[in-house]
């Protein structure tokens, strides 16, 4: 009962954010419930549909669990963009200039986007613990800088065969595609999966399980208590912010190697921005990242399907997004309004 | 030479006005990180509305509504009820991103009102001057004015002072009798609105139309500008006119550099990132001890309460 | 015109912060409001100057009932305060921060401003400079701008909340005579104060608060004793003690010099030996936080050696510190000792020796629930540190000292606990002096002063005033010391 009451505020969010979406609907001139109704079936209502969702949750889960050690930190990492364009611009390369068979790719793009994604992301760090630019404006630079990068890639030194295209690169090799299972003759993606729940598992044991978790949560909590227990705050940020863009930069190898099957100027999928609402929402805690992120996931495939069937614009699905994100905070606030936080110490000379 | 001033100036007017308008709402200590998806929403909103009543006007209006209430809601939720702005206005830069694409789909490619052409008689006719300052619309002309009231407003006033104040030291502020919270939530608001009408501006008078690119990357821009500039009104506006000097060298460049034009108008922020980390440098710090009539113009601090909440007791 | 103050009440939580305050002030006349940290001295400041509202109680100002609900409505009455950290705008000019919230015209007209500042100043005996920058000012200047400032508006009642602090003996001149001045034309001045000799010297009029109450109110001159006996309640004499063990010096200061914001400490040489107890006594701002924090490896000396064991430490980074066995517990538990969010367990964890990667939850559980037993903590392994009570959140603090400390500095250990807490801290710290460990610890509490301490060394406006063995002395002259007079 007493678990009920305190999702109460949370449930009362997420209906009014539903009915806002209702109305939003309803103003662009569209059925609202057949509307949400294709959200559903957009997602999960075929094998493949449910494959392609699935397949957008791996970088969402991977992404989601870098932003989950970094704000642990207590660090806006803006930058996580960006690192998952460098991570697939490493794997990228990987995949394009090295011979060999899948068994030996694999591992080597999925290292190379780790190694892509924590460098960028130690970029961003460094200018925050030694140049005093805020994470929040370096990462979002870094951002532009990568997504700059990615259209000279593509449309200069990897170009196309034949005419420069925004549309990519020449797609890869079959070794170097991240393999599915044939099973359904639409291949699962069982692998990207996997490591997004790894990498969330792996995230949820670190934070819960090991010391170095234990103080990186320390550090974000309260830096100067941190300190004076003896723990090298500024190491830590910056393993923070390494771990976070290795993450980050894996699922961009994913992004590259099982989605695209090549270099796009979008090769982010906006899953960096989308992990931060899901950390948001998440609490940044990373017990709830998984059915949040599937949740968004869902909204986010099944919403193309509005554009196809109704001719309305797929962004409808972040704007659910958003709203959810922004009544449940709001709903959060407003209940804890109501039970005034201990004054503690709090007495005055 | 006066027509590419011409276009520069032009080219800015509508992120002059945004900057103005956030560096108001950080001077009094509260950061809108909402600028990207302000901007966009309201470029929509000005646009869609001029477009059914048929006036540009009505349409800048609509935006300014737009741009407070955004606002509103940073200041509101981080005032009343704690929350971080940095959260909800990252978050309202999405969700107000993806309203403007979703509510904006169907008038993409249509053709709207637009703000007509107004040279300065007289004025215009000066050579090379009357071509480059006097030859422009209302928006340009307003974001002159958005310049100077904003500048006059910040330090020949007693309101100027008193914001400066509250975003420097609150509990000081305070303690002269100001009220911070109220002050605070207007002048956020007020940014706001002038935000709302850059985005106009965009759709409404130097891009005309709407589509989802229209106003890409600009409100995240608009911040760096800010801070790039000091904060302060003159040294934010330089910003901009750099800013939009960069766009249309990388227009006329394009011919020569293909690949440069995509990449162009993504180097600013890295170049803004670089100019923060020089200006926050001794070096820079020691030429404002030089010339401390420029001390103003020069100095590069952040209003020192700026993201915090002021809580009385 | 006189300021009349009826049962004042105002809380903070628990804490009774102001607990029916009732005095009168006469107009023209300089009144001393005298009581040690924590008395409620600013509290009830704040309430006049309109920052706090008063839970309930009058302020009469003239026959006149306020109603203060916000600084606006003080200034509007003619009531004006200085903080003892003037709230000056620190990036702004002289002439800026003078301006700033006064009432005028839309259009700031600076000349007209600037020849108001010059005026007044003047008037006033000031000096100041319009286009300096306020974070150039010493405390004492600072303090003129605001006097000018206050003065300009109009003020009839002017509250100096502590503004010795800080400044230097010619500044302290200057302002005392200006507070004369002041009073001469006919204002009232409210001298917020704990130093006994300035009181004596410069107030017509003395309250004395302890505990949020008014103990005592008179005209002055009155008597030290007097003063000190109703500042600080009754004395506990202390019952005969154990000699300290003489060991080998612990720490050895020599002739060092420390510099920390507006707290300066000049040339000061102390030694420690193993399992001696040091006691630092004097009043905020004096100069024993100062010293704790450089003995912790946060400031480093502008001149002088500083050793432990033999080790010389004056370039060492804290944590050389740390490994050189100096233990540092902050006054601010939750500020700079606990983190909020963080369970006992895992702070015990954070302390303990174990380097292993992986966190044994259950051995971690039960190692907590030892410690929590160990020392009587009312919380359970689970527990965030913000839900402790003060006093549970110092055993916790203790619970996570190394086994093996060879310093241990702290500050305000027993603040904000109840006796039965306090007596319990200090039985446990106690224990650790037959393994040779010293302590140095600073408190505002004579009581546990004279109780604990081998030696005493009282600080007064930056420097060490006097260094008295524990069994030599007692409350009433510790009094005296910390309010800057030998006794006579």
């Amino acid at each position: 009962m007493k678990a009920l009451r305190a999702a109460t505020p949370t449930l009362v969010s997420l209906v009014a954010a539903l009915a806002f979406g209702v109305v939003l609907l309803l103003l662009a001139g569209a059925p609202p419930f057949e509307a949400l109704w294709l959200l559903v079936q957009g997602s999960f209502g075929s094998a493949s549909k449910v494959s392609a969702t699935l397949l957008a949750w791996s970088p969402l889960l991977l992404a989601s669990a870098g932003l989950v050690v970094t704000f642990a930190a207590g660090l806006w990492n803006i930058g996580v963009e960006g690192q998952i364009i460098v991570g697939a611009i490493a794997a990228s390369w990987v995949a394009r200039s090295f011979p060999g068979p899948v068994w030996v790719i694999l591992p080597a793009t999925i290292l190379a986007g780790a190694i892509g994604g924590l460098i960028w992301a130690l970029l961003a760090g460094a200018l925050k613990t030694y140049g005093g630019v805020h994470e929040i404006f370096g990462g979002l630079g870094l951002d532009f800088v990568a997504a700059g990068m990615v259209v000279y890639l593509v449309l200069g030194p990897w170009k196309r065969t034949g005419v420069a295209s925004t549309s990519g690169t020449d797609i890869f090799r079959e070794e170097a595609w991240m393999p599915g299972l044939d099973a359904l003759g639409t291949g699962w993606p069982v692998i990207p999966v996997a490591l997004g729940l790894a990498s969330v598992l792996i995230v949820w044991l670190l934070l819960r399980g090991t010391r170095f978790g234990l103080r990186l949560k320390a550090v974000g909590r309260n830096p100067r208590s941190s300190f004076l227990l003896g723990i090298p705050t500024n190491r830590y940020v910056l393993g923070a912010f390494a771990i976070g863009g290795a993450l980050a930069g894996i699922a961009g190898t994913v992004q590259a190697t099982a989605f695209h099957h090549k270099l796009v100027p979008s090769i982010s999928g906006g899953y960096g921005f989308l992990g931060i609402l899901v950390v948001l929402l998440a609490s940044f805690s990373a017990a709830w990242i998984a059915p949040i992120a599937l949740f968004f996931v869902a909204i986010s495939v099944g919403s193309t399907q509005l554009d196809l069937r109704l001719g309305l614009d797929s962004a409808f699905g972040g704007v659910l997004q958003g709203v959810i994100v922004l009544f449940v905070m709001i709903g959060g606030a407003w209940s804890a309004r109501r039970s005034p936080v201990s004054p503690a110490a709090r007495g005055e000379p | 030479m006066e027509a590419t001033l011409n276009s520069i100036i032009a080219a800015a007017a509508p992120l002059v006005i945004a900057t103005m308008g956030e560096t108001i709402t950080e001077k009094s200590g509260v950061v809108n990180l909402s600028l990207e998806g302000s901007l966009r929403l309201s470029a929509m909103t000005g646009f869609v509305v001029a477009f059914w009543v048929g006036n540009a006007l009505v349409g800048f209006a609509a935006a300014a509504v737009v741009g407070a209430m955004i606002a509103a809601i940073i200041a509101s939720t981080s005032i009343r009820l704690k929350l971080n702005q940095i959260a909800v206005g990252f978050v309202l830069t999405l969700l107000a991103a993806d309203l403007a694409s979703f509510l904006g789909d169907s008038f993409v490619g249509e053709r709207g009102p637009r703000v007509p052409a107004l040279p300065i008689p007289v004025l215009s006719d000066i050579p090379f001057i009357g071509k480059v300052l006097f030859d422009h619309d209302l928006v340009v002309y307003g974001s002159f004015l958005a310049i100077a009231i904003t500048w006059w407003v910040f330090y020949r006033t007693r309101a100027g002072l008193n914001l400066q104040g509250v975003g420097e030291r609150p509990e000081g502020a305070f303690a002269r009798g100001i009220n911070v919270n109220t002050l605070r939530f207007w002048y956020t608001v007020l940014g706001g609105a002038m935000v709302g009408i850059a985005g106009a501006a965009y759709s409404l008078d130097v891009k005309l139309g709407w589509r989802e690119t229209l106003t890409l990357n600009l409100g995240w821009i608009a911040l760096a500008i800010v801070i790039f500039g000091g904060w302060h009104p003159l040294r934010v506006a330089f910003g901009a006119y750099l800013f939009g000097a960069l766009q249309v060298l990388a227009f006329h460049l394009q011919d020569v550099f293909p690949g440069l034009a995509q990449v162009l108008p993504i180097a600013p922020f890295p170049l803004m990132i670089l100019a923060l980390v020089f200006v926050y440098s001794s070096g820079f710090r020691r030429i404002g001890d030089r010339f401390p009539r420029m001390r103003n113009l020069l100095g590069s601090e952040a209003p020192a309460a700026l993201g915090t909440v002021f809580e009385r007791e | 015109m006189a300021l009349e103050i009826r049962d004042i009440h105002k809380h903070f939580g628990s804490v009774r912060a102001s607990d029916g305050v009732t005095f009168v002030v006469e107009d023209g006349s300089l009144h001393g409001i005298l009581g040690e940290n924590g008395a409620g001295k600013s509290t009830l400041m704040k309430i006049l100057s309109g920052f706090y509202e008063a839970d309930s109680g009058v302020v009469d100002l003239d026959g006149e009932v306020l109603d203060l609900r916000s600084p606006a409505d003080a200034i509007q009455a003619g009531i004006g305060m200085l903080h003892q950290d003037p709230l000056v705008f620190l990036p702004f000019t002289v002439l800026d921060n003078f301006v700033l919230g006064s009432p005028g015209p839309v259009r700031l007209d600076r000349s007209s401003a600037r020849a108001e500042l010059e005026r007044v100043g003047s008037e006033l005996g000031f000096r100041l400079d319009p286009e300096r920058l306020a974070r150039d000012l010493t405390v004492g200047e600072r303090q003129q701008l605001e006097i000018t400032r206050l003065m300009s508006l109009g003020a009839k009642v002017l509250i100096f909340d502590e503004p010795t602090t800080g400044i230097s003996a010619t500044q302290r001149i200057q302002l005392f005579s200006t507070l004369h001045n002041l009073a001469e034309d006919g204002l009232i001045v409210l001298f917020v104060s704990h130093k006994l000799e300035e009181i004596e010297q410069l107030c017509d009029s003395v309250t004395v608060i302890r505990q949020g109450k008014v103990v005592f109110e008179a005209s002055m001159p009155v008597p030290s004793e007097v003063l000190v006996e109703k500042m600080f309640g009754k004395i506990f004499v202390d019952e005969g003690r154990e000699p300290a063990p003489l060991g080998a010096p612990v720490l050895e200061l020599s002739q060092v010099t420390l510099e920390e914001g507006t707290t300066r400490v000049e040339d000061l040489s102390l030694d420690c030996t193993a399992g001696e107890v040091i006691g630092l006594a004097g009043l905020e701002g004096s100069g024993q936080r100062t010293l704790l924090r450089a003995c912790a490896g946060l400031l480093k000396p502008t001149s002088g050696h500083l050793s432990v064991d033999g080790k010389n430490l004056d370039n060492a980074s804290y944590r050389d510190h740390l490994a050189a066995g100096i233990h540092y517990l902050p006054a601010g538990r939750l500020e700079e000792g606990l983190v909020e969010g963080i369970s006992i367990a895992e702070h015990l964890v954070l302390t303990s020796d174990d380097t292993s990667f992986f966190i044994d939850w259950d051995a971690a559980d039960e190692a907590a629930q030892q410690e929590i037993d160990d020392y009587s903590i009312n919380g359970r392994p689970s527990s965030p540190a913000e839900v402790l009570s003060g006093g549970n959140q110092q055993r916790l603090l203790l619970a996570m000292i190394p086994d093996e400390v060879r310093l241990l500095l702290l500050e305000h250990p027993t603040r904000g606990l109840d006796v039965g807490s306090a007596a319990y801290v200090w039985q446990r710290l106690l224990e650790r002096r037959s393994d040779g460990t010293s302590i140095v610890f600073a408190s505002a509490d004579l009581d546990e002063l004279l109780r604990y301490s081998d030696r005493i060394v009282v600080f007064f406006a930056g420097a060490v005033f006097a260094v008295r063995s524990a069994v030599d002395t007692d409350g009433e002259e510790l009094g005296y010391l910390i309010g800057g007079k030998e006794r006579a």
